[in-house]
């Protein structure tokens, strides 16, 4: 019984119990190591006041950053099965117990529908809290439900990707994720609905290499982390230090792959935007 | 011959062999009883080792340095092969080869990784990791069989994509996305078999199609088992563990309704009778792309796209919760 109540319950969890975003009084830059309070933090949409950066949030954090007030969400009530019982070093069951109790979340992403500047929206968005945000059969069915809903609905679908990389312990099973959501994305294609893949810290492996790449309009948050292969198994391949700004959002914005990079301050104008542009 | 790990009992029995031979050409003794004895003795130990593999046994057998690779198979399955080079926009990729081909009166298009046979091609061919331009040229070769109406055929046999700088600035990760994408609306049938290695993104960017098969002696995984082990293990040494935790072999494949079918491989692996191999490959292709021929280009999109979207096992907590409720508990 136990989880299955509290997942139930969870579902009912409001959203503000499910943020990533840091709590607390102060906040302690990555970026340049300075301190703010929470409350400036806050107001400046989770960006260091001093230099920028963008603080890794979670999916709830960017349904209420772009949404105009309220939304619902959609497919909720899924959860991982361990169908290979996998276990490494800690059983799959125990690694998914805890990242249920640590984030309060069902999986690593969360899908909604609403509005923005009164036009409706599905985004489906990742949180790297849970399992590093790893896609799994949850995720891509989660993305494929999305798609289903976008068709059915005629309404444009937006994927925050914030992810490691598919699901180790899901094995062949997530790798088929990847072809999954991918050949689910061409029926949007050829339906003429638009998707807005946006990438953020950190977007990796198979995640990239599937549906993330494949938005008709590709953006990403600045100094965000993109790329196949993680940093460290790039440098111990080529066994040379990686240059500065190396699969950084500018790095990939400047060799051709992305369309633009957005400061979460104007994300919510720039994605009403779009969604003026493909009326 | 090499002989793995595991096969050293018929490495041991192979030696005998050769010594009872050399005697039998002094022409002493008639050998001959001894010889047929030691035979039947190889094959039945051969049988009682291949028969119980386990998950890293058969990633072994996959990566097998006498193992035949692509070309090997396009030139034994094929009367014709003309190999077409390059992505059109950066260069060739020798990791990836592919060409227009003929199957016994079919032609096809037919592609795949490509290792190298010795240390010099081993290098020459990037030990099959293929960087984007790969993908790319794949894609290329792909669009123009389905612009000819050419069935595809892809054979997959890859470590993983390279993971390297070059690959990472011009776009590994959109490489293989696009094809993807791609691939699941190709108007034209789509065989896809692993021959060897199938390792992650790098394999499934040319292994989506109406029909996957694996050889039986092959792996198909989210990660390769030494990379497995560094990561969740944090160690290189948990590497057998790591493959039997993925269940990455054929008949777990099979199992799981992740692929369409297993080949089987001639006793000893597809490297002992490596013709053979390429018969039983052809064998299943041809019959594989009879089928799907006979189905519309609509209906055939509609079926790939929808095997994968079945692909996945979760659960749902409402229903399951309703269900207890149904149950009184
Ligand atoms: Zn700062």
């Amino acid at each position: 019984m136990g989880w299955f109540k509290r997942l139930k319950d969870g579902i009912q969890t409001a959203t503000k119990y499910k943020k990533e975003a840091p709590d607390g009084l102060w906040y302690k830059c990555n970026g340049c190591g300075e301190a703010s309070t929470m409350k400036e933090l806050r107001e400046n949409f989770y960006k260091c006041p001093k230099c920028n950066y963008h603080v890794r949030i979670g999916s709830y954090d960017y349904f209420d950053l772009l949404f105009d007030g309220k939304y619902s969400e959609l497919f909720g009530d899924l959860y991982s099965k361990d169908f290979l019982n996998f276990s490494d070093l800690k059983p799959y069951t125990e690694r998914l117990e805890e990242a249920y109790r640590k984030t309060e979340l069902m999986d690593a992403l969360s899908v909604a529908v609403g509005r923005i500047r009164k036009r409706s929206l599905v985004i489906a968005a990742m949180d790297f809290s849970f399992i590093g945000g790893s896609m799994g059969s949850v995720v891509g069915e989660k993305i494929s439900l999305s798609i289903d809903y976008c068709l059915e609905h005629q309404t444009p679908l937006m994927i925050i990707s914030k992810s490691g990389g598919a699901r180790m312990m899901e094995s062949a099973f997530s790798l088929m994720q990847m072809a999954k959501t991918s050949a689910k994305l061409t029926l949007l294609a050829k339906a003429g609905i638009p998707y807005f893949s946006f990438l953020t810290d950190p977007t990796t492996g198979g995640v990239t290499a599937s549906f993330a790449m494949l938005g008709d309009i590709n953006f990403a948050e600045p100094q965000a982390l993109i790329g196949f292969a993680g940093p460290r198994v790039i440098k111990e391949t080529i066994k040379k230090d990686l240059p500065d700004g190396f699969q950084t959002s500018e790095f990939l914005l400047e060799h051709g792959f992305l369309d633009f990079i957005v400061d979460r301050k104007d994300l919510k104008e720039t994605v009403g935007d779009l969604l003026y542009f493909f009326n | 011959m090499v002989f793995l790990d595991f096969e050293q009992p018929l490495e041991k029995l192979y030696e005998q062999l050769e010594k009872i031979k050399q005697v039998g050409e002094e022409g002493e003794v008639d050998v001959e009883p001894m010889i047929k004895e030691l035979e039947n003795l190889i094959r039945n130990k051969r049988k009682e080792i291949y028969s119980n593999l386990t998950g890293w046994q058969k990633v072994q057998l996959s990566r097998h340095p006498e193992r035949p690779y692509t070309l090997f198979y396009i030139r034994n399955m094929c009367k014709k092969f003309q190999e077409l080079h390059g992505d059109r926009c950066f260069k060739d990729d020798k990791a990836i080869v592919g060409g227009l081909a003929n199957l016994d009166g079919q032609n096809v298009v037919i592609l795949g990784h490509q290792k190298g046979v010795n240390t010099k091609m081993r290098q020459y061919r990037n030990f099959g990791m293929a960087n984007p331009e790969g993908y790319r040229k794949a894609l290329r070769l792909m669009k123009l069989a389905e612009r000819f109406n050419l069935p595809i055929v892809c054979l997959i046999d890859t470590p993983g994509a390279f993971p390297g700088l070059e690959a990472e600035e011009r776009g590994q990760a959109e490489a293989i996305a696009r094809n993807l994408f791609e691939m699941a609306q190709l108007k034209v049938p789509v065989v896809c078999v692993v021959i060897g290695e199938g390792a992650s993104g790098g394999a499934i960017g040319i292994g989506l199609g109406d029909r996957v098969y694996m050889l039986e002696n092959t792996w198909y995984s989210v990660i390769s088992p030494e990379s497995c082990s560094s990561i969740l293990w944090r160690s290189w040494d948990y590497k057998e563990q790591a493959a039997e935790a993925l269940k990455l072999t054929a008949d777990h494949m099979y199992e799981f309704g992740l692929i369409d079918g297993i080949i089987r491989e001639p006793l000893g692996g597809a490297h002992t009778a490596p013709e053979e191999m390429a018969k039983l490959l052809k064998r299943q292709i041809k019959k594989a792309l009879s089928e799907l021929m006979e189905m519309s280009p609509e209906d055939r999109i509609d079926a790939r796209i929808n095997k994968y979207a079945s692909m996945g096992v979760f659960e749902r907590a409402i229903e399951s919760v309703d269900e207890e409720d149904d149950q009184g508990a």
